[in-house]
C-alpha cells in the first residue's frame, strides 16, 4: 500500500481558558487516502472544525496547547515553519469555509482575490493570471465571467460567493481540499449545485476531499467513509455503508434518527438524543456520551471506551456495549436496515 | 369543502413591496422589492401550515407581515373573522395577544440584559393579565412545560445553550395563551439532535393547547414533519398548495419538484439511485421580476407561454393548488384524471385546466 495523504494520528488540542484546560480534540487519529472523500460529522463543538483548521495549521490562539502528529505527505505539518506551511497552504491543501458572506473580503474585487491567490503560489504575470481567474470563474459556473469578475463580493449571491471560494480552493489544483460545512449557509438547490462542483473536483483531478457537516444526508450522498465525533473524540468511524446500515455508536443512531427523513413514512415522533452535549472542561467520566445514552450499564460510566474494531472489517466504534446486543437493542426507526 | 368557521387565518391578495432608493441626491423611489407579491392563502384551526421556499422568496417577510411587523402596501389579513390589516396599533394589542411569534435566532431574539423569568413575564406585565405573585407562578409553569426547569427563572439568556434558549422563546410566545404561533425558522439555527427536541416540543404543544402554527422553513424533511399542509413560496408569489403527503408524494410545480429532489437522502444506495434535479443559476431578482411564471428562466418544462402568460394558482382536487402551464404528475392524480387519456401534462392547454367548481379540473 502507497502511504495515505493525510496521516493524523493522537491530534490533541485543548485552549487554556479561565476555567482550565478544554480539550477540543482529544486523541484524534485517522487517515485519508488519494482520491478519497471522508466526511466528519458532529455536532457544534465535537471538535470536527479545529480537528481540520489544526491541519491548516489556522488555529493562532495563543491559548492553543498542540499535541500529536499530523503527516501530509509523510511531512509533519505541526513541526512546520510558517515559510513552509505557507507552501503548503492555498497550494497543496485548500480550504473551503461555512460562510461565504464573510470569508471574502467585501473591499477588493472578486477577480482581484483569485489572481492574488494564484500569483501567491505560481510564477504567472497578471494577465496570465487573470485568463486562469475567468477560467476557474466559468468552470464552477458563474454565468458571464467576464463581465463578473471585476464585480465587489456584495454584488454576488450567497451561492456565487461560495463559488468563488471553490474557485479559489480549486486555483492551484489543491491534492487535499477541506470543506468545513460548505452548503450549510445555503438553499439546498445551491447546495446541490456545490456538492456537484465538488464531486466533478475528485473525478477530474483525484483530489481528497475531507467534508466537515451536521447533515448525515450529504455525508451519504458524497463521502466513501464517514467518522463521527462527540465532544472531542471519534467515536465511530467506517466506510459509508457500514456506517449506514449497521451503526455500532448509539451517538450515531441519535443523528439518524433525529432527522426527519423524506424517504420513509412520517412518523410519530422524531428519536431526540435526550439532554446536550457536556461542556468541554466537564467532562463526564467513562463515556463521553453516557448521560445522554439509553443503552448505558455500570461500566459506562467508570471505564473510558477504546476505540476498537469488534467487526474485523475496519469498521471501528467506541462502545462498551457488544455487537449482537447492540445489533438487537438499536432502534430500528432510527437505524436504516439496509437498501430497499 | 372547508366553511369558513374553521379558518383561523386568512390572507387575500397580500403583498408587501420595500421600495429602492436611488439618485445622488434626491433619493427617489426608483423601483421597489417585490417581497410578497399577490399571496392568498388561509390557515385552518388547530392545522399546521408549512411555508417552504429559498432565502429571498418572501417567506419571512410574509410572516413578519401576518404579525403585522410590516404594513401591508394591498391587500388583507383576516385573523379570528376579523380584518387586522389597517388596525391602529392600540386595536392591534388584543389581538397580538392571540398571535404570537417564534423566532429564528434563539442568540438575538432574548435581551441578553433580562433575566428569563422577565423575558417570558414581561408579555403579562405588557398586557396587565395578571398580578406579581400570579406572574411568578405562571412563568415557573411555562418553564417546566417547555422541558425547562423552573429554577432556570432567575438566570440570563448566555448561560443557556441555543436549544435551550429557543424553549424561553417558544415560552414567551406561549405566555398569553395565543390562538396562533407563527415559527419563522425555529429550529434551523440548532443542531440536528435538538432540532428533533425541538420539534416534539412543538408538536406536544400543539396537541396539548390546540394551538395553530404557520411554520417557516427551508428544510423540507422538518416540515413534512410538522405541517399538514405545506405551501411553496418562489420570488413572492405562492406556487404550489397542497395537504403534506398529496405534496411530497405527488408534487405538480416544477419548482416543488426540483426542491424536493435537491434534498440529501442519509441513505446511501437511495442516494445513489436517485436521479437528482440540479437547478440552474439563482434566484433572480426580486426587484425586476421574470415576466410570466417567475420560475420559467430555471424550469425544465418551459416553453413559450410560460415567458409571456403568468399561469394562475388552480385547484387539482382535494385541496391540491399550484401555479403552473405545465403540471406534474397529473395522469397519476385522481379518478377522474385516470379516465380522461392524457397526452402528457406538456400538451395540456393550460387554459382548460382552470376550473369552474372545486371538484377538480377539466371535465369539459
Amino acid at each position: 500500500m502507497s502511504e495515505p495523504l493525510l496521516e493524523v494520528t493522537d491530534l490533541r488540542v485543548s485552549f487554556r481558558t479561565e476555567e482550565g484546560l478544554a480539550p477540543a480534540v482529544d486523541g484524534v487519529s485517522f487517515t485519508l487516502d488519494r482520491g478519497e472523500v471522508l466526511g466528519i460529522v458532529g455536532e457544534s463543538g465535537s471538535g470536527k472544525s479545529v480537528t481540520m483548521l489544526s491541519v491548516m495549521r489556522l488555529i493562532v490562539d495563543p491559548n492553543a496547547v498542540f499535541g500529536g502528529k499530523i503527516l501530509f505527505k509523510g511531512r509533519n505539518l505541526l513541526e512546520m515553519s510558517r515559510g513552509q506551511i505557507q507552501r503548503i497552504r492555498g497550494a497543496k491543501i485548500a480550504m473551503i469555509f461555512q460562510d461565504p458572506m464573510t470569508s471574502l473580503n467585501p473591499v477588493y474585487r472578486v477577480g482581484w482575490q483569485i489572481t492574488e491567490q494564484i500569483q501567491a503560489h505560481a510564477e504567472l504575470t497578471k494577465r496570465q493570471a487573470r485568463e486562469r481567474a475567468l477560467e476557474l470563474l466559468a468552470g464552477v459556473g458563474i454565468p458571464n465571467p467576464r463581465a463578473r469578475i471585476d464585480d465587489y463580493p456584495h454584488q454576488f449571491s450567497g451561492g456565487m460567493r461560495q463559488r468563488v471560494m471553490v474557485a479559489m480552493a480549486l486555483s492551484c489544483s489543491p491534492e487535499l481540499l477541506i470543506a468545513d460545512e460548505p452548503t450549510t449557509a445555503l438553499d439546498v438547490t445551491i447546495q446541490a449545485q456545490i456538492l456537484k462542483l465538488i464531486k466533478e473536483l475528485r473525478s477530474e483531478s483525484g483530489s481528497s476531499v475531507v467534508l466537515i457537516t451536521h447533515d448525515m444526508g450529504v455525508v451519504a450522498d458524497i463521502a466513501d467513509r464517514v467518522v463521527v465525533m462527540y465532544a472531542g473524540r471519534i467515536v465511530e468511524q467506517g466506510d459509508k455503508r457500514d456506517l449506514f446500515y449497521d451503526p455500532q455508536h448509539p451517538y450515531t443512531w441519535g443523528l439518524l434518527g433525529s432527522i426527519a427523513r423524506l424517504d420513509r413514512p412520517k412518523g410519530e415522533r422524531l428519536a431526540s438524543i435526550p439532554g446536550m452535549p457536556p461542556s468541554l472542561i466537564n467532562r463526564p467520566p467513562g463515556c463521553h456520551f453516557q448521560p445522554r445514552c439509553v443503552h448505558r450499564v455500570e461500566r459506562c460510566s467508570v471505564e473510558d471506551p477504546a476505540l476498537t474494531d469488534k467487526l474485523g472489517n475496519g469498521h471501528v466504534d467506541a462502545c462498551h456495549l457488544d455487537a449482537s446486543v447492540k445489533r438487537r437493542d438499536r432502534v430500528l426507526g432510527s437505524a436504516p436496515t439496509g437498501s430497499s | 369543502m372547508t366553511g369558513e368557521g374553521d379558518v383561523l387565518l386568512r390572507l387575500d391578495h397580500v403583498r408587501k413591496y420595500f421600495p429602492v432608493k436611488g439618485g445622488a441626491l434626491m433619493q427617489r423611489e426608483k423601483s421597489h422589492v417585490h417581497a410578497v407579491d399577490d399571496v392568498s392563502l388561509q390557515v385552518r384551526r388547530g392545522e399546521t401550515l408549512g411555508l417552504v421556499g429559498e432565502s429571498g422568496c418572501g417567506k419571512s417577510t410574509l410572516a413578519a407581515c401576518v404579525v403585522r411587523l410590516f404594513e401591508l402596501s394591498g391587500g388583507s389579513i383576516t385573523f379570528d373573522g376579523r380584518d387586522i390589516s389597517r388596525l391602529s396599533r392600540r386595536a392591534l394589542r388584543p389581538v397580538r395577544r392571540e398571535l404570537q411569534m417564534v423566532f429564528q435566532d434563539p442568540f438575538a431574539s432574548l435581551n441578553p440584559r433580562k433575566r428569563v423569568g422577565r423575558i417570558i413575564g414581561d408579555p403579562l406585565r405588557i398586557h396587565r393579565l395578571a398580578s406579581e405573585k400570579q406572574i411568578d407562578a405562571q412563568v415557573r409553569e411555562l418553564l417546566s412545560r417547555v422541558g425547562l426547569s423552573p429554577e432556570h427563572m432567575h438566570r440570563y439568556p448566555y448561560e443557556f445553550s441555543g436549544g435551550q434558549r429557543q424553549r424561553i422563546g417558544v415560552a414567551r410566545a406561549l405566555a398569553l395563551r395565543p390562538k396562533l404561533i407563527v415559527a419563522d425558522e425555529p429550529v434551523s439555527a440548532l443542531d440536528v439532535s435538538i432540532q428533533a427536541q425541538i420539534v416534539n416540543l412543538l408538536a406536544e404543544l400543539q396537541q396539548e393547547l390546540a394551538l395553530t402554527y404557520l411554520f417557516i422553513a427551508h428544510d423540507l424533511g422538518v416540515v413534512r414533519h410538522v405541517s399538514d399542509r405545506i405551501a411553496v413560496m418562489y420570488l413572492g408569489k405562492i406556487v404550489e398548495l397542497s395537504p403534506a403527503e398529496d405534496f411530497y408524494a405527488q408534487p405538480i410545480h416544477p419548482y416543488s419538484e426540483a426542491l424536493l429532489s435537491a434534498v440529501p437522502i442519509p441513505d446511501p444506495d437511495r442516494s445513489e439511485r436517485r436521479q437528482q434535479i440540479v437547478l440552474e443559476g439563482d434566484v433572480p431578482s426580486p426587484i425586476t421580476p421574470p415576466s410570466g411564471c417567475r420560475f420559467h428562466p430555471r424550469c425544465r418544462y418551459a416553453t413559450d407561454i410560460c415567458a409571456r402568460q403568468e399561469p394562475p394558482l388552480v385547484d387539482y382536487a382535494n385541496g391540491h393548488l399550484a401555479a403552473c402551464h405545465h403540471p406534474l404528475n397529473l395522469d397519476r392524480r385522481s379518478p377522474v384524471d385516470a379516465t380522461a387519456p392524457l397526452r402528457s401534462p406538456m400538451d395540456r392547454p393550460a387554459a382548460a385546466l382552470i376550473p369552474t367548481n372545486e371538484e377538480g379540473p377539466n371535465e369539459q
